[in-house]
């Protein structure tokens, strides 16, 4: 396909493919982490299918990332061989499990955002983008709908469920700040119209957000306080973890191939 | 091969339609809609395909299996492309593809379906409406979801409340 590329700074365009990327990498990897352990069946398989979507579009989003950064590093490549510090990705998605609910609550939260984002990026001056997001689009949009609706339903279910998905959306709430946060990057290609300023995503993801934790008969947190930094590659300890079980294999055997 | 033996891609078109689906045997790639392509770029053949999903786990196979059947025919210069744009669809499920997927106990696609992100299916649910995914052993349309994901990402897990046979749907994207 012939490709107009618009104007922008390689440098922060690459920053901001890894944002994508890597908010999808660690997120699957965090969901796969349940395979096998899930409550029931149904929701080993939904939780599985959820984690592999997210994997697919990390191909595509750090297969694009190593394009744009032109020194030939494939998805595997910045997946496999970066350190914790040179990730990307949000606080929020490296977040433990936790118990069934909060895992769905985290998912919740994250998808409302990624799908104002894909929506934007649908139109994206960059052909490339585009079609990604169409793409991921269309995947996106269930995972919203399943954990929309699981979050109604153990929300507005059984005293148990409603305290531990009321205590999962206190202890969440300070990380999803994080997600609509400007910085230069993010300037950069929102004004060679790659991206939407992740700040202008806020408003349509109060509305949804607020729609469904209604319905849950859940309570909004009030607090205002929001932690920072994984978007800079400053990241909680966690994320370390994460990196030590999904890249030993690719640190102790380098260059072993499927 | 040189230049006056190679095939018309519409001969090419029907060996694809002998390659199944590694997952869903009964059907094959060409019935599910993901070959968007065929052509000659000089002496080099050029399939374009699109994946379903983006992890679908059946992708590398998909891409072998087509390998394997174009060089069985005497194909030597093969390049495959991965299309992303327009993104797949269960749209472009043939209508014998359909009947193949019924025939095999799985329920085609409801066209029209698909989940927007904007919460229809609930809204639809709780207004009393039931787009009813008909059971593909008894026919009955007294059907229930149990979960929106069933055995591989592009089907969701139902059950027959008439014959009470669980069925997979192949869910609408």
């Amino acid at each position: 396909m012939a490709t107009a590329i618009p104007a922008v700074d390689p440098a922060a365009y690459f920053e901001w493919l890894l944002r994508m990327g890597d908010n999808t990498l660690i997120l699957g990897h965090r969901v796969s982490e349940w395979c096998g352990h899930s409550p029931v069946l149904e929701e080993d398989i939904a939780l599985a299918n959820t984690a592999l979507d997210l994997i697919g579009q990390t191909q595509f989003w750090l297969g694009l990332a190593g394009e744009i950064e032109g020194r030939g590093r494939t998805a595997d490549n910045l997946a496999y061989l970066r350190d914790a510090a040179a990730f990307r990705n949000v606080l929020l998605v490296e977040r433990p499990n936790g118990d069934f609910g909060k895992t769905l609550m985290r998912q919740f939260l994250f998808d409302a955002y990624h799908l104002e984002m894909l929506r934007a990026l649908v139109s994206s001056s960059d052909p490339r983008v585009a079609e990604i997001a169409g793409k991921a689009l269309k995947e996106v949009s269930y995972h919203f709908e399943r954990s929309a609706d699981l979050v109604i339903r153990l929300g507005d279910g059984t005293e148990e469920s409603h305290r531990r998905m009321q205590k999962a959306l206190d202890e969440l709430w300070p990380y999803t700040g994080e997600m609509f946060l400007d910085d230069s990057a993010d300037e950069a290609v929102a004004e060679a119209g790659i991206a939407p300023l992740p700040s202008a995503l806020k408003a349509a993801w109060d509305k949804s957000v607020a729609d469904v934790l209604v319905e849950a008969t859940l309570v909004r947190p009030e607090g205002t306080y929001q932690h920072k930094g994984g978007k800079r590659g400053v990241h909680t300890e966690h994320l370390g973890y994460i990196l030590a079980d999904m890249q030993f294999l690719q640190r102790a055997y380098p260059n072993s191939v499927w | 091969m040189d230049a006056r033996t190679l095939p018309e891609p519409k001969e090419v078109w029907r060996w694809l339609d002998e390659v199944p689906d590694p997952e869903i045997p009964v059907i094959s790639l060409t019935d599910l809609g993901i070959i968007r392509d065929v052509a000659w770029d000089g002496d080099t053949l050029v399939v374009a395909v699109t994946p379903t999903y983006s992890g679908c786990p059946a992708t590398t196979v998909i891409n072998l299996d087509i390998e394997t059947a174009l060089r069985s025919h005497g194909i030597e210069k093969l390049r495959l492309e991965r299309r992303l744009s327009p993104p797949w669809t269960t749209d472009w499920i043939s209508e014998a593809g359909r009947e193949k997927l019924r025939a095999y106990g799985i329920a085609p696609p409801i066209d029209g379906t698909a989940a927007d992100g904007r919460l229809m299916a609930r809204a639809s649910r709780l207004a009393g409406s039931n787009l009813a995914v008909a059971c593909p052993r008894c026919g009955s349309t007294r059907t229930e979801k149990v979960s929106q994901f069933g055995s591989t990402p592009c089907k969701a897990s139902y059950r027959c409340s008439d014959c009470l046979e669980p069925f997979d749907y192949f869910k609408c994207i």
